[in-house]
């Protein structure tokens, strides 16, 4: 091979390309053919230019532009032979096959939650009937790992739709709203244009997107998993648009991404991986002030249905709290609000973040139990097309609670109840 | 144009400030013929390339708006009925054979041409500027039969033929990232960032556009409006904001920015009531103090 200039530059060129394969960039071969063609065009004395060059034929990304500048410091600032020979050895990550999938290892008893115990799955199927019954009534709250697993198997059993929305688009249809002037004219031409069939169309109808935000904070914390796992199963149902996920305590987190493992133990895993305030304290107002700046234009487009599962237990600002709602309500279709308190004997929604944030709130439900899941599917399967008429009254009482046996998690949901009465009447008297 | 100064010229004789990169995105995209993908927050100036384009090489510009359920009825072309159905109550009271009147209507002056079907016309002796404006806006469906279109450009209407451009279009597609487009798209064009300006950068511009303004007060209206792109706002002033404003200022024949001035013509760049309650008062004060302070 004679090493003239211009085949060393192209030679460099490929190892740059490769170069940029390498740190991830989706550089294909004739993105490489395409970028030649340019370079051909161009002033290759001018080094800016060429840099400009090859990022607009190669970069197809505003997020790429740092990586893409990264490589090409390292690249052609100094390229020394024996890094560009590095470079050579090293193979095309295309061609290296992905190491297989070995699935979690069994965790042991002692490991909480989550684990998976594959001896419990033959255990699972044989409860009876009435166990069942007593389990889908049961707060996640205090459920054992046994009940977990069942709840698990119990939820993957359910089907989650969402109300549909009306699109621009229409479709041909045997009986329609709209008459489709295309069809009947083709249609009718044969009878010389005499009008004597109709042809209909209808407007087609697509499932909304779906937003969850999830609290994850030290007073969910005997829910948060569960409910992860309600989120999870929800994602990876196919019959929702696009579900985008977030979970939050002092600040936001995305966990899109990370739900988007099949395996729910996988998920999980990348979640806690992903979260760095697991049970910390909560601050709803901030966390949704976050959202509305950096997400909400990006994943509330097209009709969003907005889920925000939390107890209400707000150590931030109500007013504060109050404005993003007001704000997040405005930009979704249906703002729902998910508490797991809701159904536990005595509650009342009476926590400054609830006071707060209700009048914002389209519907208010409970995510207590696998019972209150499957009144939620059903509640989301039948949202209307029409926006929900939005209430300006400030508070909305909920349902009277269901008598539900007084079981440890109520006596302590009371006690936190009653601690942060005595804490705000101190409050008072302290003045702050 | 056959190097990227020459374009450089050519888009600062049309008064639009562009960096090099920019410039050099427009150079590949013309001399490679490929579309060019512009993405940017709005109010940057990616629209106004395309009309900037338009005027450098002296052609048409044919725009297509996207908006959601944007379909090829709408974009591409439709068939006039109602005047099918007259021309052919005409014919029959004139006794014409039912063959020669089907051939008859779908003639091309009962089709209406959409904009992607003018811009592909093959009447036209210089090739058009075609702008297909926030696609994403338009849904899925719609990118998908872009992506054929933009390959071969090319047309297939069942009654007439396939129509084939003889001068294929500049594309300009711009994106305001509320959503991802397809990559499958994306590879198919020149990628091109716009970025907010530098105050440099943005003071030229804003000279460029609103040569009325007087120096100061140009000066002060950037700095201010550099200033509040790093308070955190739902919306930031674009370009296009900053330039709207010197013009009301102007206008309004304001020689000095004063934080009343500002006060009342708020609405010019802020566009959400939060925002402007949120700046209004004290931070103005702060910023038009900070902006008379840039020499």
């Amino acid at each position: 091979m004679s090493t003239s200039a211009p085949d060393f530059f192209l030679k460099n060129l490929l190892l740059f390309g490769r170069l940029l394969r390498l740190m991830g960039l989706d550089v294909g071969v004739s993105d490489m053919l395409e970028l030649a063609e340019a370079l051909t065009r161009i002033d290759l004395a001018r080094k800016p230019d060429v840099y400009h060059t090859a990022r607009a034929v190669l970069v197809r990304r505003h997020e790429d532009y740092p990586l893409f500048d990264q490589a090409w410091q390292a690249f052609w600032r100094k390229p020394s032979n024996q890094r560009l020979q590095r470079l050579e050895l090293q193979p095309d990550p295309r061609l290296v096959p992905k190491p297989l999938r070995v699935p979690n290892a069994p965790r042991g008893e002692g490991d909480g939650e989550g684990g998976r115990k594959p001896q419990d799955e033959i255990v699972a199927h044989q409860q009876s009937f009435s166990a069942n019954e007593l389990l889908r009534r049961k707060d996640f709250g205090v459920f054992t790992w046994e009940e977990v697993q069942e709840a698990k198997r119990l939820m993957a059993q359910m089907r989650w739709r969402i109300g549909e929305r009306h699109l621009r688009r229409r479709k041909p249809v045997a009986d329609g709203r709209y008459i489709d002037l295309r069809r009947t004219a083709r249609a009718n031409l044969r009878y010389g244009g005499e009008l004597l069939t109709l042809a209909w169309k209808r407007r087609k109808t697509k499932p909304r997107p779906l937003v969850i935000l999830c609290d994850i904070s030290g007073s969910m914390e005997q829910y948060a998993r569960m409910l992860l796992h309600f989120v999870h199963t929800i994602s990876s149902g196919f019959d929702f648009d696009r579900v985008e996920a977030f979970v939050f305590s002092t600040r936001l987190t995305r966990i899109t991404r990370q739900l988007a493992h099949r395996d729910v133990d996988d998920a999980m895993d990348a979640v806690e991986a992903a979260v760095q305030d697991w049970g910390g304290g909560t601050r709803i107002g901030e966390a949704l002030h976050g959202f509305n700046f950096q997400w909400a234009r990006r994943v509330l487009g097209r009709g969003a249905v907005v889920m925000v599962i939390s107890d209400g237990w707000d150590r931030g600002e109500p007013q504060a709290l109050a404005r993003e709602m007001e704000r997040l309500q405005k930009s979704c279709h249906r703002l729902i609000w998910l508490n797991p308190l809701i159904g536990s004997e005595g509650y009342q929604p009476l926590t400054q973040g609830l006071v707060a944030a209700l009048p914002y709130v389209d519907d208010f439900l409970s995510v207590r139990n696998l019972d209150s899941l499957e009144a939620l599917g059903q509640a989301l399967s039948a949202l209307s097309d029409r926006r929900p008429a939005r209430r300006q009254q400030p508070f909305r009482a909920p349902p009277p609670p269901a008598p539900a046996p007084d079981d440890e998690h109520t006596v302590a949901v009371r006690r936190a109840q009653e601690r942060e009465a005595v804490a705000r009447r101190l409050k008072g008297l302290v003045g702050t | 144009m056959n190097s990227i100064d020459d374009v450089m010229q050519a888009l600062q004789a049309q008064n639009y400030i562009a960096e090099r990169g920019l410039a050099m995105a427009i150079y590949l995209s013309l001399a490679l013929k490929k579309p060019l993908f512009l993405e940017g927050e709005a109010g940057v100036g990616k629209t106004e390339i395309a009309k900037t384009l338009c005027a450098i090489l002296d052609t048409d510009l044919i725009r297509l708006q996207c908006y959601e359920g944007l379909d090829v009825n709408t974009a591409v072309y439709e068939w006039n009925y109602t005047r099918q159905m007259l021309q052919i109550r005409l014919l029959e009271a004139q006794g014409a054979a039912s063959g020669e009147a089907l051939r008859e209507i779908f003639a091309p002056e009962f089709l209406i041409k959409r904009p992607l079907l003018q811009a592909i016309e093959g009447s036209r002796d210089k090739a058009p500027v075609l702008l297909i404006d926030e696609l994403d806006r338009a849904d899925e469906e719609f990118e998908a039969f872009l992506l054929e279109l933009l390959s071969d450009w090319q047309i297939t209407v069942p009654e007439i033929g396939t129509l084939k451009a003889t001068h294929p279009p500049v594309v300009v597609l711009t994106s305001n990232r509320t959503r991802e487009i397809h990559d499958a798209l994306k590879r198919r064009c020149i990628y091109y960032w716009i970025d907010y300006p530098s105050l440099d950068k943005e003071l030229r511009i804003v000279r460029a556009r609103v040569p009325a303004a007087e120096e100061r007060l140009a000066r002060q209206i950037v700095a201010f409006v550099q200033e509040l792109r790093r308070v955190e706002l739902y919306k930031v002033p674009g370009v296009a904001e900053t330039i709207d404003w010197a013009a009301a200022l102007t206008a309004l024949s304001a020689r000095d920015l004063s934080a009343d001035t500002v006060d009342d013509t708020l609405g010019v760049i802020l566009k959400y009531q939060d925002d402007v309650q949120k700046v209004q008062g004290a931070l103005v004060r702060e910023l038009v103090a900070k902006a008379a302070a840039v020499p």
